[in-house]
């Protein structure tokens, strides 16, 4: 027997004006303007931007004030939003070698074209909390110094001269997209990168962790890591020619791996590719890592049977609002499928102890 | 010498190269920014009303390899008629309507006998702002930039 329920409504109602409310906290403390988040709360911002798969600023900060400053409910309003905006096309790919750079570091090379800028990093900070941010003051002032107009070439260029570095892929030029196709496997690293730069800060850091730990293990160094401003460029039917239509900031991370040679290759490094909204690098690193484990069959590598080279695996778990939804949906009423599980157990009960007979 | 005289082609490669490098600077500005700077609009016709959507933002796998699809960006379009038959155009990063619209009554302003003066009054402020911008982030890095030397240890 199926009987609907209905008498929700008033408390639904209820819980959500009880939400606002609880979201505003002590009206006596000033409210938070969306623009204070979009400016204080920037790597917050930046998450939202990458996991939602949309860059916008404003809209990340009003996403993570409605959701209370909870990023996964928050890249879920954003992943939502971006389902009613038209399409008007793809960018030229974006040429990360000629960005404006707030930060570049190299961990293979100390010496390289354009130099080791360490940027707003808190690499080299105590990790000790500081009192006085506690305190209302005047902003600290950054130091400046005579800009130089070197170039800053990417550092797996150098190698990449030498021959000792894997040639970059090639591939299809219109690539496969996962917000209009659904997934399939196996999946090129095209739609891997494009899954990876969506895919969960947490999730990707664990996976990236377990390769380090030694499940999957790719050796990996950090060639290069660059934050910056990245050009977006467009072809425009309209105008019949390309123009500039803005700016991004993303996080660029290249990594150096070991591979030791096959029967057909001669022995090189490999690489791993992270690219990333924002200023985002552990996320990023996290990804490069990734990637390149997840690149073992097409480097004639052994299966070891670790999660990280587990394609499907990866792909299928690595979307914080497809695994939020399932799980969060099983705290929502399942009383008749519930119900059809209370009365097996009954009847197993019966038949074991002989009852029913 | 003929080598070096400018052809009818030349010489609409370079209009369109301007123009692009104008939208490019118009789409980069601040929507609020540009209002002080063009606050009167003339009167137009629209062809697009603004309209808002996405752009796919594409990356090349190992920073030079094939594309990949990274996530989209929001982006305002428009296109507009001035009452002289001139048309602008617009495509600029986010959500700002009257940024659109004000970026394609410059694009076909410029296009007339007021692109002296919109140039002076809109766009030569813009690009030295923009160079502004350009040069604090430029020096705010030079600062961060590692010295290294090196420490030289036993005798040699």
């Amino acid at each position: 027997m199926y009987v609907a329920t209905k008498g929700g409504e008033r408390a639904i109602d209820a819980a959500h004006a009880w939400l606002a409310e609880e979201r505003r906290g002590d009206p006596a403390v000033p409210e938070l303007s969306v623009a204070q988040i979009a400016e204080q709360m920037t790597l917050a911002v930046n998450r939202v931007m990458a996991e939602g798969s949309l860059y916008d600023r404003d809209l990340a900060a009003l996403a993570i004030k409605q959701a209370r400053g909870d990023l996964i409910e928050a890249v879920f309003l954003i992943r939502a939003y971006r389902t009613t905006l038209p399409r008007f096309g793809a960018s030229l790919p974006v040429d990360t070698g000629t960005m404006q750079i707030s930060r570049r570091i190299s961990a293979t090379f100390k010496d390289v074209p354009g130099g080791q800028v360490l940027g707003p990093t808190f690499d080299y900070t105590h990790r000790l909390l500081d009192f006085a941010l506690m305190a209302e003051g005047e902003p600290p002032v950054a130091a400046r110094a005579p800009a130089e107009a070197t170039p800053a070439p990417h550092v797996l260029g150098l190698l990449d001269r030498d021959g000792l570095m894997e040639p970059v892929s090639a591939g299809a030029e219109t690539p496969p997209d996962l917000t209009r196709e659904p997934l399939e496997l196996p999946a090129s690293r095209a739609l891997r990168l494009q899954a990876l730069a969506r895919a969960d800060e947490g999730f990707t850091l664990g996976l990236a962790y377990s390769t380090q730990r030694g499940y999957g293990r790719t050796h990996a160094f950090v060639g290069e890591l660059r934050i910056g401003l990245c050009a977006v460029e467009m072809e425009i039917p309209e105008l019949g020619f390309t123009i500039e239509i803005g700016a991004v900031e993303l996080t660029e991370c290249e990594t150096v791996n070991q591979f030791t040679g096959s029967k057909s290759e001669p022995p090189q490094f490999t690489r791993g590719y992270g690219l990333v909204f924002g200023q985002s690098e552990r996320k990023a690193i996290s990804m490069s890592l990734v990637d390149r484990a997840l690149r073992w069959e097409e480097l004639g590598e052994d299966a070891t049977g670790a999660p990280a080279q587990d394609a499907e695996f990866v792909l299928s778990h690595c979307d914080n609002i497809q695994a939020t939804g399932f799980l969060e949906h099983i705290k929502l009423p399942h009383y008749v499928d519930f119900q059809s599980e209370l009365e097996l157990i009954r009847r197993l009960r019966r038949d074991a102890t002989g009852a029913g007979q | 010498m003929s080598a070096f005289a400018f052809t009818p082609e030349d010489r609409a490669q370079d209009r369109a190269q301007n123009r692009a490098a104008t939208l490019g600077l118009l789409a980069r500005a601040s929507g609020p920014r540009l209002a002080e700077l063009l606050p009167d609009l003339p009167p137009f016709d629209w062809l697009r009303r603004p309209e808002l959507g996405a752009v796919m933002l594409r990356g090349r796998m190992g920073a030079g390899g094939a594309p990949f699809n990274l996530g989209e960006m929001t982006v305002t379009r428009c296109a507009l008629r001035l009452a002289d038959g001139r048309v602008g155009q617009a495509f600029v990063q986010g959500r700002d309507k009257d940024h659109a619209t004000r970026a394609a009554v410059a694009d076909a302003l410029l296009q007339g006998d007021q692109a002296g003066r919109i140039e002076a009054a809109v766009l030569a402020p813009l690009r030295a702002e923009e160079a502004a911008r350009r040069r604090d982030r430029a020096e705010k890095a030079a600062a961060t930039r590692v010295e290294f030397f090196t420490l030289v240890r036993g005798e040699d």
